[in-house]
């Protein structure tokens, strides 16, 4: 079965201009990057900030445009699109980003914000349209009645919960989530979560989830990929990557999660960065379980 | 762990902002205590007062809020009550307040060695002369790699993680007796985070620190506390020590706050606490955290609970546990809802 989602030796790199007479400096956002993921999946793209999480997100819906590399959407090849068809492809892969505070136009209604995809998309007639906002609402668990209210009258778990009814509007088969609770309290990080995983089994969505929370990707995740420095390291089904972590940096990053518990001692690995070769490539270490040791 | 005497004691706060309508409390009557060589945690969500908190012992709450009741004993003073002089003294030098967003608390034209000499000048712990060389060992006792170059950076020429290490340098520059650290890793990536988790602990360890940590992630709380006190809509709702907060939660919220927590065997529902924080000046009647309550029973909405003592530290604001109820410190002004 092709995968939903391909991507393959993805490379975005940024270029800073050092001044007028010095050649300007290039950094690799993100640096070989290939991953798939099969439809109905919830794959977790994990990192720390630096770490070239959000550029990939961003580089497969051209949000920004990637310097090299191929992504396949249901085996089409996304970045020879032409614009138009890739405003089309977009209606198929929706993004719900971070921040309930500043993803949301402040100036339009809640209702009209969630319509706003189908009207560019010229879905339905003006009563059809409405009628689908009212039922977004409820899917997400809104108050219909509350569509003509300004985002400023939301709290931010339910701001969040407009994104999220403005990104299904055309029923979309990719959502990439960006941290899509991370600016949440952990009460509401909690609706959100149970929000998303009912809204996937109901609507046979597939995730790209995009987080920093290891505790969060490790409860909703099927497959990880860890990614440092715009490599991914290491790879693999969430249960295997969080039983064995193969690469001295997920390691790390594993043993600096805070448990909940204060029963539970602490063995906190420290980084190396001199301990592993950055360029090792991919190898499998375990069934689907691949580490760059 | 033998109790020593409280180095800090805040008895009966109440702090809130004066609106148009009226008074609005963010804390309401809160009262705990921290010794030397002891953390504090105090955890909660945004809106819990937790901040307030922290503000109203330094002093620092700006009109329109004001701190209506209460006392904070510090050393044997009541900051409440000693002159705005006495307490530039006390600030910094002997409590020090460690915020969340270092880029924000550092200013940003001058270096971080030339910050951390005007602490140490200001309050007579240096001259011009021996300030450089303390700010060094400063930056060194936090573990900045190369202190004698980091000295001379500016502060947005250092990482988050270095910046916080930065900040936490300054903090301790005069040797304060009490750190109040509010969400000090909040912004951090959770490598660096363990790394100024560790710094904390082991600087309070070396110093006899009595550190009042406030955060929102209950996994630092279980690293770091020795007690736990829980604010909900402006009250301590319940305090324990941390292995019996965590072993027992008693209170609906705790629990609540628990059950959030992604854990447990992957792809199951979380208990999440419905609804969310009601909006200050908007509190309902009784207990605050009724509305949201899987456990509310009648007594619930009529008055807010009084403290049930369980001894040993622990003690909680519930009806579940007893039919304590609390006369109306602070009366909240209606509000309009927003």
């Amino acid at each position: 079965m092709t995968p939903l989602l391909e991507v393959r030796n993805l490379v975005k790199e940024f270029t800073r201009s050092q001044g007028l007479f010095s050649a300007p400096s290039v950094v690799r956002a993100v640096d070989v990057v290939s991953f798939s993921i099969a439809e109905g999946e919830t794959f977790g793209l994990v990192g720390e900030s630096g770490s070239g999480k959000t550029t990939t997100g961003r580089c497969i819906l051209r949000l920004i445009e990637p310097t090299a590399g191929e992504v396949r959407f249901k085996g089409e090849d996304v970045l020879a699109f032409s614009r138009a068809r890739m405003r089309a492809a977009r209606r198929d892969m929706q993004i719900v980003f971070q921040d309930p505070y500043s993803s949301l136009n402040p100036r339009m209604r809640a209702g009209d914000i969630v319509e706003e995809p189908l009207i560019i998309h010229r879905t339905g007639r003006k009563v059809e349209r409405r009628a689908r906002v009212a039922e977004l609402f409820e899917l997400v668990g809104l108050d219909p009645t509350q569509l003509a209210r300004y985002p400023h009258q939301f709290s931010g778990g339910q701001r969040q919960r407009i994104g999220l009814a403005r990104a299904l509007a055309l029923n979309p088969s990719l959502v990439i989530a960006d941290e899509p609770v991370s600016a949440l309290d952990v009460s509401v990080q909690a609706q959100v979560i149970n929000l998303l995983m009912d809204l996937q089994e109901r609507l046979k969505l597939t995730y790209l989830f995009i987080a920093h929370d290891l505790r969060l990707v490790r409860h909703i995740c099927d497959r990880v990929a860890v990614m440092y420095l715009g490599k991914i390291v290491e790879t693999g089904p969430t249960e295997s990557l969080f039983a064995a972590p193969a690469h001295p940096y997920t390691r790390a990053l594993l043993s600096a999660i805070p448990i909940p518990d204060p029963a539970v001692p602490r063995q906190r690995i420290v980084l190396d960065p001199a301990s592993f070769d950055r360029t090792a490539p991919l190898r499998e270490v375990s069934s689907g379980h691949h580490a760059a040791v | 762990m033998p109790e020593r005497a409280p180095l800090l004691t805040v008895e009966h706060l109440t702090t809130g902002f004066q609106v148009r309508d009226g008074f609005v409390p963010a804390v309401i009557d809160v009262s705990f205590h921290v010794s030397a060589g002891d953390t504090l945690c105090i955890v909660g969500e945004s809106g819990s007062g937790k901040s307030v908190t922290a503000l109203s012992i330094m002093r620092l709450v700006e009109p329109p809020g004001r701190i209506a009741e209460g006392r904070i004993i510090f050393n044997g003073h009541d900051l409440l009550t000693v002159s705005e002089r006495e307490m530039q003294a006390i600030r910094g030098a002997q409590i020090a307040l460690i915020f969340q967003e270092p880029m924000t608390a550092l200013n940003p034209v001058f270096t971080i060695g030339n910050q951390i000499e005007e602490t140490l000048r200001v309050h007579g712990r240096a001259t011009r002369r021996t300030a450089p060389q303390q700010a060094i060992d400063l930056l060194a006792a936090v573990s900045i790699p190369e202190p004698q170059k980091r000295v001379r950076d500016y502060p947005h020429q250092l990482s988050g993680g270095m910046r916080q290490r930065a900040l936490i340098a300054m903090s301790l520059a005069c040797e304060p007796s009490l750190v109040i650290a509010d969400e000090p890793t909040t912004a951090l990536d959770v490598t660096i985070q363990a790394q100024i988790l560790e710094l904390l602990r082991d600087l309070q360890q070396r110093m006899g620190l009595a550190l009042l940590l406030i955060t929102h992630d209950l996994g630092v709380v279980a690293e770091m506390a020795d007690r736990v006190a829980v604010m909900y809509a402006g009250r301590i709702v319940e305090e324990a020590p941390v292995r019996a907060l965590f072993d027992d939660p008693k209170h609906p919220y705790t629990r609540g706050l628990m059950g959030s927590i992604p854990g447990g065997a992957p792809g199951t529902r979380l208990r999440a606490i419905q609804g969310t924080v009601p909006p200050l000046g908007a509190l309902p009647p009784g207990c605050a955290f009724a509305p949201r309550c899987p456990e509310r029973f009648d007594p619930c909405p009529k008055a807010p609970p009084g403290t049930t003592d369980f001894g040993g530290g622990r003690g909680v604001k519930c009806y579940l546990h007893g039919p304590a109820v609390e006369p109306q410190v602070a009366p909240p002004a209606p509000v309009e809802r927003v």
